[in-house]
């Protein structure tokens, strides 16, 4: 196994209102080490030379829970496509390679600690309207209802959005557009969730504005950082919906 | 202490009917007077709160991470079972009830395993109902697929991410009660002890994990579904952050721990690599449904697996379990894997691996369909090794996954304390000495949306709400305990990291409370955990302060209460003198190598009762009565 020494350049910033900056650090690492197990192995240095580690948020380390958020050499996860940062290996890297590491950066989501940022909007974003109203124990048959396959399997691709936010950090209006229209367009196209489209519509888009998050220019950054790969015709879905509802309640007044 | 089971009367399928119709009510303009706190934000603990708020309740719902959406039931990847035989393969209530009763070998509750199936057909509903994306067939309805342990295909899935599915649609419900004002959710906090007044659960004490202050919190009940145990081995499948302390420091204050040795070593994971390594990852299950697994048959075999001829390949699940296969409940196919490696038939470095190989099936069906089964697994598991699962086979190894034992719980899943309540992995109820595949996301959501939601209020109907205020000195006393651990922590100053000790103790209860066991390995293991938590406590160190964001403070707090209860796991490992499920004592098996169980004297629970720091806990015996399953050996050959 060979050994990789490498130059890393990595955030730090004691708390919310502390002025921060990139710090240099070496290390060495090995090609099957993940990126945060490279980082790992850092934090373990720095605490045996007295430092205080990197703080960084990390939790299933499998690419599924949308804990992990970090941009890497300016790329939200890193360099590899369909991938978080948890799920990169250093395979991807070669020794003597310099890498950058730096926090989301979003007027939304304000730094806590070094490379951690507080995404509560997106939960409030999600509880606006990112749901179908039915109470426990009010369901039918599960199969009363048929879904066509398509539908389902469209359904399923928008719903594998795992909420980490880097749509929002690779945006240069860091908007969160594809998360909003992601959650939109996963209920949108079943038809337990085509009832409440309007309101939903409506109710997530305000919200999204509210929290602080730009508006989207359709750039697609975020579709090409997107760790899941969700498309940006869930945008185009949720933008239609939004007009005819707006539309529909100027009427109405 | 007494255990009292509270299993209702009557014939096993008119049990959970009678419960409900005796559970005292509490009328709807009551409910909101009463403070329910949920701790764990999972599929159990976030079906409960969504369901307790839905019902009128004031919820407060508490997890540490940043979100309720990430807690670690997002990553169960195969499926979700139901009894609702959409096959017509002969499937019924009774058949999960029963492969889950004998795939558990024997050591669950019969009444509570009943009751799961029965509900498990109401969940399947409810998700559909939510908008969970449940894989479907061409006509529109939903698909199955087979699972470990059973001869007929129940498992709902969504692709390889139904844990993730099933999470977001109860994250949603969840969400949406926050915004209808009936819960309050309460994210990066960190439970660190239960209250508990004149004997009953009344709140909790956190840590804010973003600021350090410690807080009390007020609750006429107390929920926790803080999840398993399965990180006191250091390695396992379980997300970094999964941690015993909700569930131990409810045991350090009165509530039985039951049957910790049950640890769940899933058969199918991707092989260590390093010294450095932080978690191993699942490969799931669902993959024995078209992956062949063997090894060759000659010991010492290093030619790649495509130069070894099938005539010297030993497919040893098919062989042995024939009727089984290649789906043979986990506990057996890991120790299989174990002995094959043990004979120095391993494959890859180190010799820690066997192939799981999709060569047949992808002649059989076509790369397109292996794909669409599992293209997202393969793609993970390329991800990790650098290796193409469709062109070599996958090596894969057995890993900690899920643990079984946890807070004892009678059929209310209320604990030894009065008024708080374990749901999903955090209590022990359903799974016995064995998990079956996909059981565990049933488990969750059975027991917070459709059990602890009728069960509690049984319970609140008795008391008075908002009795007890925060000003009450058992509080005070339980906020001053945390903070002195917590400053214990901080003021140690030592030499080595929390990770270090962490590693070594996983070793240690891998080495001797994991796949196999014997009574001299778990003496030996009795002996130097105590030593090594002294020199931890001698000897680590936490860099900062606690009054900040301090993720080497909140690891050392998981890690010291896994140095205490890794000491009751041996305990309970060596006083249960039979094998069982995923508790093999090598002193205990057949002639071929199988389990072998003692009924007569060990057909119970053990529930473990805190007695001090230090001190040798009471062992209490819950005896398993078996009336509708016949105890037999588990035979799946």
């Amino acid at each position: 196994m060979q050994d990789m020494r490498l130059k890393l350049h990595i955030w730090r910033q004691a708390g919310p209102e502390a002025q921060g900056a990139l710090r240099t650090y070496e290390v060495t690492a090995n090609e099957h080490m993940s990126f945060l197990e490279m980082l790992d192995v850092l934090n373990q240095d720095l605490i045996e030379k007295g430092e205080e580690p990197v703080a960084f948020e990390h939790d299933c380390r499998e690419g599924i829970c949308g804990t992990c958020n970090m941009v890497i050499d300016g790329r939200p996860h890193g360099p590899q496509k369909g991938t978080t940062a948890c799920q990169l290996h250093m395979r991807a890297f070669k020794d003597g390679d310099e890498i950058h590491v730096e926090p989301w950066r979003a007027t939304a989501f304000p730094i806590i600690k070094d490379l951690v940022v507080d995404r509560a909007p997106f939960d409030r974003i999600i509880a606006s309207g990112g749901f179908v109203s039915v109470n426990t124990g009010a369901a039918q048959d599960a199969n009363e209802i048929p879904v066509p396959k398509a539908d389902a399997d469209d359904a399923f691709s928008y719903a594998a959005c795992i909420g980490c936010g880097a749509c929002v950090a690779a945006c240069k209006n860091a908007s969160a557009m594809l998360f909003t229209a992601a959650k939109f367009a996963h209920l949108e196209k079943l038809p337990q969730g085509r009832v409440e489209s309007e309101r939903r519509a409506l109710a997530m888009v305000e919200q999204h504005d509210a929290e602080g998050f730009g508006a989207c220019t359709n750039q697609y950054e975020c579709e090409a950082v997107c760790p899941k790969e969700i498309s940006v015709t869930s945008i185009a879905m949720l933008n239609k919906a939004y007009r005819s509802a707006v539309l529909k309640t100027r009427e109405t007044v | 202490m007494q255990l009292d089971s509270k299993i209702p009367s009557g014939p096993i399928e008119k049990k959970w009917d009678n419960r409900r119709f005796e559970l005292k009510l509490v009328n709807p303009a009551n409910k909101r007077k009463y403070k329910v706190l949920v701790v764990g934000t999972g599929l159990a603990g976030g079906s409960a709160a969504a369901t307790l708020g839905e019902l009128g309740y004031q919820v407060e719902a508490f997890t540490f991470h940043d979100s309720p959406r990430r807690a670690h039931s997002i990553a169960a990847q195969g499926g979700i079972n139901a009894a609702k035989n959409y096959k017509g393969d002969g499937d019924s209530v009774f058949r999960l009830f029963y492969d889950t009763v004998k795939g558990g070998d024997f050591r669950a509750r019969e009444a509570n395993v009943y009751r799961l199936a029965q509900v498990s057909v109401n969940i399947i509903d409810q998700c559909v109902a939510q908008g969970v994306p449940f894989a479907r067939e061409y006509g529109g309805y939903l698909d199955n697929r087979s699972f470990g342990g059973a001869q007929v295909s129940r498992t709902f899935y969504a692709r390889g991410q139904t844990g993730q599915q099933l999470l977001i649609g109860c994250y949603q419900a969840l969400e949406r009660q926050v915004k209808a004002g009936t819960v309050k959710m309460r994210t990066r906090k960190e439970m660190l002890d239960v209250v508990v007044v004149d004997g009953e659960a009344k709140g909790i004490i956190t840590r804010d994990l973003v600021t350090g202050q410690i807080e009390r919190h007020y609750g006429d009940a107390v929920v926790l579904a803080t999840g398993g145990y399965g990180n006191v081995f250091y390695l396992s499948t379980n997300a970094m952050n999964c941690n015993v302390t909700a569930a131990f420091r409810a045991y350090r204050r009165g509530a039985a721990f039951a049957n910790p040795c049950y640890t769940q070593i899933h058969p199918t994971c991707i092989p260590v690599s390093g010294d450095y390594q932080s978690k191993l990852t699942l490969m799931s299950e669902s993959l024995r449904n078209d992956g062949r697994i063997w090894v060759p048959k000659k010991a010492g075999d290093k030619r790649a697996a495509s130069d070894i001829p099938e005539s010297e390949r030993d497919y040893y699940l098919e062989r042995k379990y024939p009727s089984f296969g290649n789906l043979s409940p986990r506990d057996i196919a890991s120790r299989a894997a174990k002995e094959v490696c043990d004979e120095g038939r391993g494959v890859g470095p180190g010799g820690l691996g066997v192939y799981l190989d999709f060569a047949d099936s992808i002649r059989r069906l076509g790369e397109d369909t292996i794909r669409a089964r599992y293209g997202n697994l393969f793609q993970m598991y390329e991800k990790i090794t650098g290796e193409n699962p469709y062109r070599v086979p996958m090596r894969i190894y057995p890993a900690v996954h899920y643990t079984m034992g946890g807070l004892w719980v009678d059929y209310n899943l209320m604990t030894t304390i009065p008024g708080l309540y374990a749901i999903g992995e955090a209590n022990f109820s359903d799974h016995g000495a064995n998990r079956l595949g996909a059981s565990a996301l049933m488990q969750g959501l059975a027991d917070g949306y459709f059990v602890l939601p009728y069960t509690i209020g049984d319970y609140l109907a008795t008391q008075k709400p908002g009795a007890v205020g925060v000003d009450h000195a058992a509080f005070a006393e339980a906020e001053n305990e945390v903070r002195a651990r917590t400053e214990r922590l901080l003021s140690v100053n030592g030499s080595r990291t929390v990770d270090s000790f962490h590693r070594e103790l996983g070793k240690l209860i891998w080495d001797h409370c994991g796949m196999a066991r014997t009574a001299d390995g778990l003496r030996d293991a009795l002996q130097k955990i105590p030593a090594l938590r002294e020199e931890f406590y001698g000897d680590v160190r936490v860099p900062g302060s606690g009054a900040a964001l301090n993720q080497e403070l909140e690891k050392a707090g998981r890690v010291a209460d896994f140095m205490e209860f890794g000491e009751l796991m041996c305990l309970d490992a060596l006083t249960r003198e039979e094998s069982a499920g995923g508790h093999f004592r090598s002193e205990h098996q057949t002639e071929d190598g199988e389990a072998q169980r003692d009924d007569e004297n060990y057909c119970h629970v053990a529930a473990w009762e805190y007695t001090g720091y230090g001190q040798k806990p009471n062992e209490h015996r819950e005896p398993l009565v078996f009336e509708n399953v016949k105890l037999a050996v588990r035979s799946y050959k």
